[in-house]
Parts: structure tokens; C-alpha cells; sequence
């Protein structure tokens, strides 16, 4: 090995890095000091204008021993469950029917899509009103079939569904795009030996497209779960978590921890908890084989 | 065949009753935005079209600021990130170094964990940084963009080694190289990656709240909330709808009009940011 | 020589002249952060008047920046105090008070009163009930009553009407409330609201608290180191809310939002509600029939929750800051602001000099439902206010709530409430 090469060697690896550090700078920063940081200060007891105690695991014993923590966990995996599943199953259905070619297809394409376009903070603002006691559309069509008015935001019961049809009216378009993508690159050729095979159309469906679709769906919940996770405006918005936390959701409740209660020792550690949650819904990307998320 | 047609007239059908449905809440928003108030909410309208709501609440809100603040938020944000990402796409491309794997793994990261959730630590360091109620300090945790590198690399890896030699024989340096050769080729991810990031930033509300405390500052989102939730007495649905329109209208104009582009963009990106 | 001598002369008296604007110190710039919880245009009100404070004193400039409501604004405080931008006085709740202090975002005010030769005087006229939540331990003054309200009720009289009750007599205690409320309930209409969502309810039932108790002090201590949320005065108070919705049916079921409310009263769906003072010149405006204000119905003797918002000045800033924005405090709360702030706004005025004032004499004249919030002044305490308010408020509210969706009895939820507003003060006892 000359010198010259190494010199080169040496001469590239800096450059690597000077084009690097801007954004891993800012990357290191702001995503891996702060999951540091959150995991230090979850080991204090800190509260704004306080000085920080060091108290260990004290944060999270406290917070397994409160229950408004556990209804916290609780309504974040329902509300998941709520709306990732039927948005992943809207999205499917909508992206078979809006695959076609045809004048207006774009039009109806961009029907379902452009709830995406729109601030969640927008769209709360105006379901808030589709929701309000009685006066609210949503109400009024209950009495006009007979019915008793609601108040579903105020209902203990019916307060997450009714943020969940809200945001599933907004994610299953959204999704919609990236299962017609998957849908579109399936080779034709599969599905015309399937055919030649004596596939009827719904068997073609169920054994050759879905299995087809299968990598797509995999990247699609990881895509659905970090989206909901990461949810907090439709709650600040509409509730504040009312009717006593029954629409808290975890990304909310850090907000209220920290920002209400200026607690940033506790808050810090529902950080820890909410990081871990999304680690576990992110393994699926670990074994996809999606090029996108597959990095060589 | 007649089986076949009316099944996909069937299709149609559903899928224009389907899209209608999805539409209402957009209709109901403008069409109580443009009537007059009244106390008595329904869908379709029951009182006369005026502007009157839009005027009110631009007067008593300072959206004219927002505008501007969020628009130079939007901007200098995706200059930003535009710069800092293309370098780091090169470098990650096409130069070979050992560490590498440890960047990928730091990218990753972001990829998997979306700002929002580090708001408490975040909002530590910035207000450390001094940056409270400055409008780099909304923007500068998404300086540097894992998906935005990401999607570059992509791009830059399936323009041929050749080009990128052919430019340097030709004496260009790195940065002519970069302009001429990768940029044109990336155009594509280019382009998804500014309709991300604009729609993003123009949507984002929970970090800037956090940040911005003067109107000086606040983006639309921000500004917007706080009307809505402002305990105003004679608040009213009409006006909150009128704040919604202005404030959702240019990013909604300008998605029908590119519907194509943006929804390719959203695939692209794979996440939002 | 004179000529000469003359002309210099006038030439550097001049020059002086237009050296003046230059050698003037810049104005100091402070800044002040303030939210807006009712009606009409209360920002603009606060604009103008700063604009008003700013000509009279060039060399002071207050900038004053709406914060949104005020939650909004406790958080715009909390993130903003001992950063760049961290403002030198605010406006925030009342019952902020402990907190403000026990972090050390506000300042003590005593040595500025006593260094001031009006001081004394200034705070003593301010109503004895307004300045009851100013005080934190030790007997110092932490805050400067400002945008102050009480809680009344607004009536509709063409609804009692209707029903065959006297408009001139509204209810005077919980029996009549009852009783008067399931008269005036129909189909299209309830009887009486009460807004119960988080942030309101604790205001309301306050008021209910004061009413009940046998101890004097409702909810929690004086020194805001104890709460007292599961007496059974209290848990009666909160039966009775539930009753009204479930037993009596005459109060909507589930959470009314307080900022529908006045919505809902000036349609004519809800008879009698519980609101603010501050919400008077908006339901003065708006209301196309005949309505009424009164003292809130008594239960063993009348009570009412004082609430709003006082003026603070941020710990740490200069001297220099200190004084002025204690000028600034001194002329947005002078007699005649005060006086006309009040009229302006709908919220009580908070000085008694005030009420010796023509324009308020005048304006209560012309409009005697206003002075209804000044009478119930006397039986009037603060709302609920401890050492981390904004949490133990989340207590309340959060438990409150519990009970009104049918999760607890009224009994078990403010046994929860106790719980844990004892666990949240365990450090201060």
C-alpha cells in the first residue's frame, strides 16, 4: 500500500465527513442526545424552578402506581388498534377501488387523500363542531333517524371512537396511496397465469394479490402505528383528555406532564416509555425486505 | 360482458357516493365559512353567502403575521434541509470511509422516531441554546433530514459512476459536480421531498407551540389554536371555520392541483418525515 | 461683536435643539405577556391601553403580547421565565399564586409597595375579596388584581315567564334551583347549565363548596398547603349536580363546554346558566329576549368563586424593569382604568374608589344587572388555589368528571380527588 493511496483514503474519508457533519450534527442533536437525555432526567425528580433530585426508578414507580398512567397506555393501544386496523382495511379497499384508469379517477383519488394535506389541528377544529352536543351535525343526524343526541366528545365511551372515525377519515387515504403503489407493481403476468390456472376473481384475490401485497402491508402498519403514536393535536384541541382522561393519549399526557404540570422528571420518563413503544412497532422494518426501508 | 359492465358501474358508483362522503366535512367547512352566523348548525347552508366571517377573523387575528411567519418557516426550512442533504446523500453515496454504518443507524433512528415525541428533552436544549421564541428554534430540529438523505441516496446511486467521472475530467469540482450531474438526475426526489417538507412544516403544530410565545413568531397552526381555543364567549363556528379555510386553503389549492405529484411524493418519502 | 455673540448663541441653542432626541436614553422596553378568557375584544382593549401608557411615559415601552387563553399562557410563562425572551410582567390566573412563587418565576411586590409612597394606599383600595389570592406565605404580595370576575347567573325571564314564574324572583337556594330548573325544562330547552369541562369545573364547584361548608373555607387552606375535597358538604354539593342531570333531568347530561354555553343560553336551549361576569357585555349584545342576573342560589348561606387573572412581575429582572412595569401596573389598575376596563370588558372593577367614579355611577344606572357581581363581592372567595395549582385543578376536574359519566359516586370521587391532592402537597407539609 503506498502512501498516496492512503493519503487519498485519508483525503476522502474527511470529505465524507465534512459533507456529513451539517446534518448529522443537527441529527445528533436533536434524536440521539435527546433519547439520552430523556433516559437521564426519567431518573430525577425535576421539577420546573426545582433543583433535579436523583431518585432512580422513582419516576416509573410512580407511574405504575397511578392509574391515570395505565388508562394513559390503555386508550394510546386502543386507540392504535382503532384506527390503524380499519384504516389499513379501508385503505386496501379503497386503493382496489380507485384502481382503474378513467377521467376522473384523480379526482376521486384526491377525495380520499386530501384530509392528508390538512393540519391535524384543522381537522380537529372542524370535527369539534361535527361533534358538539347537540347543535353538532353529528347529533342532529342521530335525532333525525330517531335517536337520542350523544355528545359522543363528553362520553366516556364514545370519546375515542369519535376521535378514531376522525382520524381513520384522514389516515386511510393516506394509506390508500401506498397500497395502490403496491398494488400496481404486482406484474401482470402473475396475475394472468393465475388466471389462465382457472383463478376465479376472488382467488386470485386471496392467493395470488394479497400474498403479493404482503411486504406492503408489513411497511405500511409500521407507517400506521408511528403515526398514531405521535398524536397529541386533536386532543389538545378538542378535550384536554376530558371526560377524566378518557381520551388522554401518551403523547398528550407528556405534553401535560411537562407543560401543565411542568414535571419534566415524569414526563421525561413517559418519554423513555413511549420511545420503547415505538421500538417495539418499528421491528417489522428490521425484517422487511421493502427497498425503502432496506438500506444497501 | 353485461355482468362485467354493471360491476363496474357498481364500482364507480361506490366510489363516487364513497368520495362524496370524504368530501363533506371539506364542504360543510367552507360552506359555513362563507354563510352568514347563525346559532343553528346544518350541513347544507341556510343563510346568506357572505365574506363577512373571513373578514372578522383575519381582523382579529394577526394571520397576515402567521402568514408570513409560516411561509419563511416553510422556505428557509427546506433551503435548508435542501443543502444539508444533498451533501450528506454524496457523501454517503458515492465516498467511501469507515463509520458509515454508524450514520445509517443514526438515520434510522430518526426514521423511527418521529420529532414530536422528544418535545420535553428538545424543548430542554433549545431553550439552553436560547433559541425560545425564534423562529430557527421551530426549525432547527429538522435541519438535518433523515428521510430527506435517504431518499437522495436513492436517487444519486442510480446515476451511472460515469457521468460523475466525466464531470470531474472536465475540471469541475465537487460542488459543479453535485450542481450539474446528481441534481438533474435527482429531480424527482427533489421534488417529493420539497412537497413533504412544505406540507409538513406548514401542518406541524405541537413543536412550535411549544417554541413560539409572540405573534412575532407563531405559524398559522399555531395561531389558529390558539383562536379556536380562545374562551371567547361569542365564539362561534362560522368564524373558527373561517380561520380553518385561511389558513388550510393554499397547501389544499395547491394539492388538487398537483394531486398527482404529491400523492407519488408521500410514497416516495415512505413516512412523513 | 454682539451680533456675532448673539448668533452663535442662537445657533448652539440650535444645535442643542436638535441634539435633544439624540441624547435621550432609548426607552426601556419591557415586555408583557397576557391572555383573554371572555367576550368581545378584550386584546385590543389591553393594545390600546398600553398604547395609551406608552405616550404618557416615552421613556418606557411595554409591549404586550397575547398568549392565547389561559392555560395557554401559564405554559407561554413556564417555558419562556429565564430565557431570552422571557417577558417582565404577565398576566395569569390568580390562583397561580403559590406556584409562581414556590418556582420563583414571580416576584415578591412588598419592597416596591413600601419603596412607593402611594404604595400602601394603592393596595388597600383594592377589594378585600380581589386581594384575598395575592398573598403567599409569609404575608407578602405576590400579584396585582387585574382582569377579575366573579361567577352569577344569567336567567332568561321570557322563559320564567312562559312557565309562570316570577322574572323578578330567580332562585335564592338549591331548593328553588331545583324546582325552578325542572319548571323551565322542555323538549327544546334545560333548565339550568353548568360548564363542567376541565378547567371549569373546579370554578364552578368552588362556588357550590362555599355554599355548603360548615368550615368556612370550602375546598382547601388558606395557605394552600391542604385540600378538603371529601367532606360530605362536598360530596353533597357534587350530588346535586349529578342529580340534576340524572334525577331531576332538567341539566344536560354528559360535559357542557363552558365556551358553548353562552351559545347555547342566547338560543334559547338552556334557561339559566352559571358564567362569568366577564361574559356580560357579550350576552348584553347578543340576547333578543329579556335576561336577568343574580347572586348564585345559596345552600346553608350564599358563596361565590372569584376568578380571573392578576398582574405578576417576573424575579430577577433590573431594578430598573422592576420600577417600570410597577408604573405600568399602577396605571392599567388606576380608578378610572380600572373603572373603565370594567365597563369595557364586563369584569368586576376591582377598587373601591371605583365605585365612587361617575362613569361606573353612570353605567350601573343605565345597566343595574352589571352591579349584581359587586354586591355578591362579600360572600365571594378565591377558586380552588394550592401549591401546584395547575395540577391539583387537573385533580378536581379529572375526578369531577369521573362522577359526572356515571365512572364513581359523587362520594368515591372526591374520596379519589383527596387522595391524590394529599399525595401532590406531600412535599409542602
Amino acid at each position: 500500500m503506498t502512501s498516496s493511496a492512503a493519503g487519498r483514503r485519508r483525503r476522502e474519508a474527511l470529505q465524507g465527513w465534512m459533507l456529513l457533519l451539517p446534518a448529522v450534527l443537527i441529527m445528533l442533536v436533536f434524536t440521539v442526545y435527546p433519547v439520552f437525555r430523556s433516559g437521564y432526567l426519567s431518573l430525577f425528580k425535576y421539577r420546573m424552578g426545582k433543583i433535579p433530585e436523583y431518585i432512580g426508578f422513582g419516576n416509573f414507580e410512580q407511574l405504575f402506581g397511578n392509574s391515570t398512567f395505565w388508562k394513559v397506555m390503555r386508550n394510546t393501544l386502543e386507540f392504535a388498534l382503532m384506527t390503524v386496523i380499519p384504516s389499513m382495511i379501508l385503505g386496501l379497499c379503497l386503493a382496489f377501488l380507485v384502481n382503474r384508469k378513467g377521467r376522473h379517477i384523480g379526482f376521486i383519488r384526491s377525495a380520499f387523500f386530501y384530509p392528508s394535506v390538512m393540519p391535524m389541528i384543522a381537522i380537529a377544529s372542524v370535527w369539534m363542531f361535527i361533534y358538539m352536543a347537540r347543535n353538532g351535525l353529528f347529533d342532529q343526524l342521530l335525532v333525525s333517524f330517531g335517536l337520542q343526541p350523544a355528545n359522543v366528545l363528553s362520553n366516556k365511551d364514545t370519546v375515542l371512537p369519535a376521535m378514531a372515525v376522525m382520524y381513520v377519515w384522514r389516515e386511510a387515504g393516506y394509506l390508500m396511496v401506498f397500497f395502490l403503489s403496491g398494488i400496481q407493481s404486482i406484474n401482470q403476468d402473475v396475475l394472468e397465469a393465475a388466471a389462465i390456472d382457472g383463478a376465479t376473481g376472488w382467488k386470485t384475490f386471496r392467493y395470488v394479490t394479497l400474498p403479493l401485497l404482503a411486504p406492503t402491508t408489513l411497511f405500511v402498519s409500521t407507517i400506521a402505528f408511528t403515526n398514531c403514536f405521535k398524536l397529541a393535536d386533536q386532543v389538545i384541541i378538542m378535550t384536554e383528555g376530558a371526560p377524566n382522561n378518557a381520551s388522554s393519549l401518551l403523547l398528550y399526557y407528556i405534553y401535560q406532564q411537562g407543560f401543565t404540570n411542568m414535571n419534566y422528571g415524569r414526563s421525561s420518563a413517559l418519554t423513555v416509555i413511549m420511545l420503547l413503544l415505538l421500538m417495539v412497532f418499528s421491528l417489522p422494518r428490521f425484517f422487511s425486505q421493502d427497498r425503502k426501508i432496506h438500506y444497501n | 360482458m353485461n355482468a362485467k359492465k354493471a360491476g363496474s358501474l357498481g364500482v364507480s358508483l361506490l366510489s363516487v357516493v364513497l368520495g362524496l362522503i370524504w368530501l363533506a366535512p371539506l364542504f360543510w367547512l367552507v360552506s359555513t365559512a362563507l354563510t352568514e352566523t347563525t346559532f343553528n348548525m346544518s350541513f347544507f347552508p341556510h343563510s346568506a353567502f357572505t365574506f363577512r366571517n373571513i373578514r372578522y377573523v383575519w381582523n382579529a387575528v394577526p394571520f397576515g403575521q402567521y402568514y408570513l411567519n409560516t411561509i419563511i418557516l416553510v422556505v428557509v426550512t427546506f433551503c435548508i434541509q435542501f443543502v444539508t442533504s444533498t451533501m450528506a446523500a454524496y457523501s454517503l453515496a458515492f465516498l467511501n470511509y469507515r463509520g458509515k454504518s454508524l450514520v445509517f443507524v443514526i438515520i434510522f433512528m430518526q426514521i423511527i422516531i418521529p420529532n414530536d415525541v422528544l418535545i420535553i428533552p428538545n424543548y430542554l436544549t433549545v431553550s439552553e441554546l436560547g433559541l425560545i421564541d425564534s423562529k430557527f428554534g421551530i426549525m432547527v430540529p429538522f435541519l438535518g433530514s433523515a428521510m430527506a438523505i435517504f431518499l437522495l441516496r436513492q436517487h444519486f446511486k442510480t446515476v451511472p459512476r460515469a457521468f460523475g467521472e466525466a464531470a470531474k475530467i472536465d475540471g469541475a469540482n465537487l460542488w459543479q459536480t453535485i450542481w450539474r450531474v446528481y441534481m438533474p438526475c435527482a429531480k424527482p426526489a427533489y421534488m417529493s421531498f420539497a412537497v413533504i417538507s412544505v406540507s409538513y412544516h406548514w401542518n406541524n403544530y405541537l413543536w412550535p407551540l411549544i417554541v413560539t410565545r409572540s405573534p412575532q413568531n407563531r405559524p398559522l397552526t399555531v395561531g389558529l389554536a390558539i383562536f379556536a381555543k380562545s374562551k371567547e364567549a361569542d365564539m362561534q363556528w362560522s368564524n373558527v371555520c373561517a380561520a380553518t379555510l385561511i389558513i388550510i386553503l393554499p397547501l389544499l389549492m395547491a394539492f388538487f392541483i398537483m394531486q398527482k405529484q404529491f400523492m407519488n411524493s408521500f410514497i416516495s418519502a415512505g413516512v412523513k418525515e | 461683536m454682539k451680533k456675532i455673540l448673539s448668533t452663535i448663541l442662537v445657533l448652539s441653542m440650535l444645535l442643542s435643539l436638535l441634539a435633544m432626541p439624540a441624547l435621550a436614553a432609548d426607552p426601556l422596553e419591557l415586555t408583557m405577556f397576557f391572555p383573554v378568557n371572555v367576550g368581545g375584544s378584550v386584546a385590543q382593549l389591553i393594545d390600546d391601553m398600553t398604547t395609551e401608557f406608552n405616550k404618557q411615559n416615552p421613556d418606557i415601552q411595554v409591549k404586550a403580547v397575547y398568549t392565547g387563553n389561559y392555560d395557554d399562557t401559564v405554559t407561554a410563562i413556564q417555558t419562556a421565565i429565564g430565557t431570552s425572551g422571557q417577558p417582565d410582567l404577565f398576566v395569569s390566573l390568580a390562583t397561580q399564586r403559590f406556584t409562581m412563587d414556590d418556582t420563583g418565576m414571580a416576584m415578591a411586590l412588598d419592597d416596591i409597595i413600601a419603596n412607593d409612597p402611594e404604595g400602601q394606599a394603592f393596595v388597600d383600595d383594592f377589594i378585600d375579596g380581589f386581594m384575598l389570592d395575592s398573598y403567599v406565605e409569609g404575608g407578602r404580595i405576590i400579584s396585582i388584581p387585574f382582569q377579575r370576575s366573579t361567577m352569577v347567573m344569567f336567567y332568561n325571564k321570557d322563559a320564567f315567564r312562559e312557565v309562570g314564574l316570577d322574572p323578578e324572583q330567580p332562585p335564592k337556594n338549591w331548593t328553588e334551583l331545583v324546582d325552578y330548573a325542572t319548571k323551565l325544562t322542555n323538549d327544546k330547552r334545560y333548565g339550568v347549565a353548568i360548564a363542567l369541562n376541565s378547567g371549569s369545573a373546579q370554578w364552578a364547584f368552588t362556588g357550590f363548596s362555599l355554599q355548603n361548608c360548615t368550615n368556612g373555607v370550602g375546598l382547601m387552606s388558606g395557605d394552600g398547603k391542604e385540600v378538603y375535597f371529601n367532606t360530605p358538604e362536598n360530596v353533597e354539593a357534587l350530588q346535586l349536580w349529578l342529580d340534576l342531570q340524572n334525577k331531576y333531568k332538567c341539566m344536560a347530561p354528559g360535559i357542557v363546554q363552558w365556551t358553548d354555553m353562552p351559545t347555547q343560553f342566547l338560543a334559547g336551549e338552556v334557561a339559566m346558566i352559571y358564567h362569568t361576569t366577564g361574559n356580560l357585555t357579550n350576552i348584553r349584545n347578543n340576547a333578543n329576549f329579556d335576561f336577568g342576573v343574580c347572586f348564585l342560589p345559596a345552600g346553608r348561606q350564599w358563596g361565590a368563586p372569584t376568578g380571573g387573572g392578576n398582574f405578576y412581575i417576573t424575579k430577577g429582572i433590573s431594578e430598573e424593569r422592576q420600577q417600570a412595569a410597577w408604573k405600568y401596573i399602577k396605571f392599567m389598575c388606576s380608578t378610572e382604568n380600572a373603572a373603565q376596563w370594567s365597563i369595557n370588558t364586563g369584569y368586576v372593577a376591582t377598587r373601591e374608589s371605583c365605585y365612587e367614579t361617575e362613569v361606573l355611577k353612570d353605567y350601573y344606572a343605565s345597566f343595574p344587572q352589571a352591579l349584581v357581581a359587586y354586591e355578591q363581592l362579600p360572600y365571594a372567595q378565591p377558586e380552588l388555589t394550592t401549591y401546584n395549582a395547575a395540577e391539583m385543578w387537573r385533580i378536581l376536574n379529572d375526578n369531577i368528571q369521573a362522577a359526572v359519566t356515571g365512572e364513581m359516586t359523587a362520594e368515591e370521587a372526591l374520596a379519589a380527588a383527596q387522595e391524590q391532592g394529599d399525595e401532590l402537597l406531600a412535599d409542602y407539609q
